[in-house]
């Protein structure tokens, strides 16, 4: 086809619409994610555990968290002696600095902990404008532009999981990562382990070795007696563990 | 039958007109995507997924340095991913040209891990830093990608070791 200046004048503006869509459509990097074929979880390995503080360090520095607040945290136990209903439990600074030396006596293990991800999550049920939401993935997710700032979600948490940003004044959870596991990558946590605690589990996923690991371990969630559904598994865990 | 309906049909029309104000305003205000999944914005999930990335990924970062993977793989480091200590890198591996990591201080860094804490579990190599190094770096003696210290490479590194005074040499 000869492109006379007609046709150049015809062509250009088509052009220009195309490659309008071209370029709107590159931030949606994940084009073959598919919702209705994953269902997130977490696993966490206590044992593994050793409280050095690089997965709160790096949820920070992947999320934008304010100082002083966080999306996920160490905390450290110390159970005496045979009463685990009253465990010390601290977690300075998130546990992001580390924890300073204690005592030696008793039982002493670190607890990393975040969002549950909750299939029946109980923060997604209080929010009076649909802010708040659990995806069709398993991911409890908050839309910071619906979101009124009302606290009633970071209340009906009960892993204490969530925290109104101060500069947003909107409720801010974890959100596993949810820009990076979209993307086939794992979350910032779990990238970071240096020991493996901590391991992102698709449970949709025939061939994630969460099945596994869930068939030959003996396994708990937190506060089990809410009923929520949560869906980060804690192998190993003390009975003392709240 | 219908004498005097005039006042009827005012208020069936003023009725009408509410409803189709209040449908009009619902469909200007309430966004497209909202309860396409449940009752919230189903476009915020897209937009949650958006956010660029900052930590990326061991997989990336070896890609390059393979001298540092070759040398991970002769120790126990090999399963700790690169920015457990080097720190979110996505910036470094989308420019590696112009921006580049700080360089790191073993004495933080390492003792993040490896600080002694009756809390950490008992098989994991830890050291009473102050007694073990006494001052020195640690790099002065470990390789940190290849952190055991072995007699035929680190000759250099061995004479200049402190004289360890603790009967545990610091360590737990």
């Amino acid at each position: 086809m000869e492109i006379t200046r007609r046709r150049l004048l015809v062509l250009l503006p088509a052009a220009a619409v195309a490659w309008k869509y071209i370029q709107a459509g590159t931030p949606e990097a994940s084009p073959n994610y598919k919702l209705s074929e994953h269902w997130w979880g977490m696993l966490i390995d206590i044992p593994k555990c050793i409280g050095c503080g690089s997965c709160v360090r790096a949820c920070s520095a992947e999320n934008d968290v304010p100082d002083g607040y966080f999306r996920t945290w160490i905390e450290r136990y110390h159970v005496p002696d045979w009463a685990i209903e009253c465990p010390e439990v601290e977690s300075p600074n998130g546990g992001k600095d580390g924890f300073p030396p204690n005592q030696s006596t008793g039982k002493n293990f670190f607890v990393p902990k975040l969002c549950n991800h909750c299939a029946d999550s109980p923060c997604t049920q209080v929010c009076p404008v649909g802010a708040t939401f659990v995806s069709p993935d398993g991911v409890v997710l908050v839309d910071k532009n619906y979101c009124l700032g009302c606290r009633y979600c970071v209340q009906a948490c009960p892993y204490g999981c969530r925290f109104i940003n101060p500069k947003t004044n909107t409720a801010e959870k974890c959100t596993l990562c949810y820009h990076r596991i979209t993307k086939g990558l794992t979350t910032a946590c779990a990238e970071v382990c240096p020991t493996g605690a901590r391991q992102l589990a698709d449970l949709k996923n025939p061939s994630d070795p969460i099945h596994e690991f869930l068939k030959t371990h003996s396994v708990q969630v937190l506060k089990p007696h809410m009923a929520t559904g949560a869906k980060v598994f804690y192998n190993g865990m003390d009975g003392s563990v709240r | 039958m219908f004498k005097d309906t005039e006042h009827l049909i005012r208020l069936a029309a003023v009725l009408i007109l509410a409803v189709v104000a209040f449908v009009a305003l619902r469909a200007a205000v309430v966004p497209k995507s909202f309860g396409q999944y449940g009752h919230y914005r189903a476009n915020a999930i897209g937009e949650i997924a958006a956010r660029p990335v900052a930590h990326a990924g061991h997989e990336v970062c070896e890609g390059c340095h393979t001298d540092v993977v070759d040398q991970k793989k002769l120790g126990r480091h090999i399963v700790v991913p690169c920015e457990a200590c080097h720190g979110a890198q996505a910036k470094h591996t989308d420019d590696p040209a112009t921006i580049k990591p700080p360089k790191l201080d073993t004495a933080v860094v390492c003792s993040r891990c490896h600080e002694a804490n009756s809390a950490k579990p008992k098989a994991f190599p830890q050291v009473v830093t102050a007694d073990h190094a006494q001052g020195l770096a640690c790099d002065t003696c470990h390789q940190p990608h290849r952190p055991k210290i072995e007699e035929n490479k680190t000759e250099e590194a061995a004479a200049s070791k402190p004289a360890v005074k603790s009967a545990t040499g610091g360590k737990k």
